[in-house]
């Protein structure tokens, strides 16, 4: 055992024995954009997840999810504090980690087995040409795709993109899965469908999966754990919630079951606490309507003059001010 | 009205009819030659012929017609240097524009790249590029002989060159790169970030990135760019076969310019049109064969 020489060393009275986790957020600070003008979208961090878990991370939409899934994924380098992924610093992307991201990412002059395949000849570069394709071929029927194997992203749904985009993830054979919210652009039917063929993937390959969601319900679903994120800016983890709903859980058991409504009702009572406060500035474009009326109190000149209704081709800024 | 419609024979005859607009407008302005017969105080008879209408020169189409049959109707003739079909005219003009064409894809995409993926190299070379992309070809041209004045390249299986051809085509080269340069950086720089992502994710080395994400995601701007380009080459040919005497459409032009040979030069800017127009569907097919790849 690594760890019995520590323990003996801190018995002599040495640093506390620290048994690391897999997977480490230490303090981690993220912000962007020049000094004048910054805006710090995560703030003090902490994060463990241990091998095997599947940690679901929630919150609003523009708290930083995503850049919290960038800096895990080696995207991004915190501005202060450390990732550490086995103990190691995480420096840049590596193929420990998969990434399902968003908005699919396919590239879209590319069949689906050429999308698998790109990154499978990547992270395989030892397997013979029959081997690989016998990989690809096995993530994609895992994604049951299997079909769809010489179409084209354009020439799939929504749902399907996204089971692509899953299959890329897991042929890459990784110890740590993360997905950025990769339901979230699904209509909610699809989005039921691929929660359950998720939640069979992980339990049957069982890897360390990381969940970015906005929708708690899909968070308790497919968690061991559901970890709140507050509302930005400076958003930062809130304690981690457990959820001891027993496994195998199915939709229908777990709209009946009292743990499930406890935990969610936790989860949301959370996430309400955090934002209740904070202010949301919203500013959007307003088109306001292309035309003055004419103004009828004008006699109207014989020849041209100015009493016509008028484009006016103007667009306004607007500031909202929204108070939750 | 409806049934020529409904045939879809109005795709035919509506360019037809504006064809023959144009005509009755051309026929309208140009001069006529009328011949008279006088006596003189002799008694012999002079034939006198003089041009008459608005513009007494130029030649109607029946007239453009009748002088430029000889060069339509037998398009691979050659009696001379400067006196060749209009098909040998063509392609000897074509083989030039190909040449500098293909030199500036060459030169010009790389540089959209470097100039769409370098912010350096962007504001390194941007303010060049936008100065020396207005310059007309009658500029570059005098240039282009300075450069090879002396040189006289023996290039394998294409004979060798003199110095007006290399400066034809390097007129022709650095004319049409400019459109392929900034499309090309224009479609980099448009990439979208999730592409990029995938290819920092999967660890994809910096030339399989160029091959599997970079060129096909650009692909739809650079063939814009390449087809823009072939535009100027072509534009640019004539320009250079002029000031060069080189024999090929631009050429024979300006000779029967200078010869006094006015349906010549209507027949040359007829021919330069339809080859124009023949490259650019060329193109654009390509392009759509392309994108349904």
């Amino acid at each position: 055992m690594p760890w019995t020489g520590l323990c003996r060393l801190s018995n002599l009275g040495y640093a506390p024995l620290n048994i690391m986790a897999f997977i480490e957020l230490d303090h981690v600070d993220k912000g962007f954009g020049p000094v004048w003008n910054r805006s710090e979208v995560l703030s003090d961090l902490n994060l463990q997840v241990e091998r095997g878990e599947f940690v679901a991370l929630i919150g609003y939409s523009g708290s930083g999810k995503t850049t919290l899934m960038s800096l895990l994924a080696g995207l991004l380098r915190p501005d202060r504090g450390e990732v550490r992924i086995g103990g190691k610093v995480v420096d840049g992307p590596g193929y420990d980690r998969a990434v399902v991201f968003q908005n699919y990412s396919l590239l879209p002059w590319l069949t689906v087995a050429e999308n698998v395949a790109l990154a499978v000849d990547e992270v395989f570069r030892d397997f013979s040409r029959e081997q690989r394709q016998e990989h690809v071929a096995k993530y994609v029927g895992m994604v049951n795709l299997t079909p769809a194997m010489d179409k084209r992203p354009s020439e799939l749904s929504g749902g399907m993109r996204q089971r692509v985009s899953v299959a890329r993830a897991l042929a890459t054979q990784p110890d740590i899965l993360l997905l950025d919210e990769p339901l979230s652009a699904l209509d909610a039917l699809t989005r039921a469908n691929l929660q359950d063929e998720i939640n069979r993937i992980c339990q049957e390959e069982k890897k360390t999966v990381i969940l970015i969601t906005n929708d708690p319900d899909e968070a308790i679903l497919l968690a061991d754990r559901v970890i709140p994120i507050s509302a930005g800016p400076k958003a930062t983890l809130g304690a981690s919630i457990p959820v001891n709903v027993p496994r195998p859980r199915t939709r229908k058991d777990i709209n009946s079951c009292p743990i499930f409504k406890r935990t969610r009702n936790q989860v949301i009572q959370y996430l309400v606490q955090s934002s209740s406060g904070k202010k949301v500035e919203i500013s959007k474009k307003l088109t306001m309507p292309d035309l003055l009326p004419e103004d009828l109190s004008v006699a109207r000149p014989m020849f041209g003059g100015k009493a016509r209704p008028r484009r006016r081709s103007e667009q306004k800024r607007e500031t909202v001010e929204v108070v939750s | 009205m409806k049934w020529i419609q409904r045939l879809g024979l109005d795709a035919v005859l509506l360019p037809l009819v504006g064809v023959f607009m144009c005509l009755i407008v051309w026929s309208g302005i140009s001069g006529k030659s009328v011949t008279t017969k006088t006596k003189d105080d002799w008694g012999d008879v002079v034939t006198t012929t003089k041009r008459t209408g608005i513009s007494a020169d130029l030649p109607g189409p029946m007239e453009t017609w009748e002088k430029s049959r000889s060069y339509i109707l037998n398009p691979l003739a050659k009696r001379g240097e400067l006196d060749q079909g209009i098909l040998r005219f063509t392609w000897l003009s074509l083989t030039l524009v190909v040449q500098g064409y293909l030199i500036a894809l060459v030169v010009g995409t790389p540089l959209g790249f470097c100039l769409g993926l370098s912010k350096t190299f962007g504001k390194m070379f941007d303010p060049i590029f936008q100065i020396l992309r207005p310059v007309s070809p009658l500029a570059w041209l005098p240039l282009g002989m300075v450069l090879f004045l002396s040189a006289k390249i023996q290039v394998p299986g294409f004979g060798a060159y003199t110095a007006s051809e290399l400066a034809a085509v390097f007129t022709i080269a650095i004319c049409s790169m400019w459109p392929t340069v900034l499309n090309t950086a224009v479609g980099v720089r448009a990439i979208p970030q999730d592409y990029l992502n995938v290819a920092k994710v999967l660890k994809l080395s910096p030339a399989k990135t160029l091959v599997k994400v970079l060129i096909p995601a650009t692909l739809p701007y650079m063939f814009t760019g390449f087809r823009l380009s072939l535009g100027i080459a072509w534009l640019v040919i004539v320009a250079a076969e002029m000031l060069t005497g080189r024999p090929g459409v631009g050429g024979f032009l300006w000779q029967q310019y200078n010869a006094l040979s006015y349906s010549h030069i209507i027949l040359c800017i007829l021919t330069i049109g339809v080859v124009g127009y023949a490259l650019d569907r060329l193109m654009s097919f390509i392009e759509s064969r392309l994108r349904a790849a």
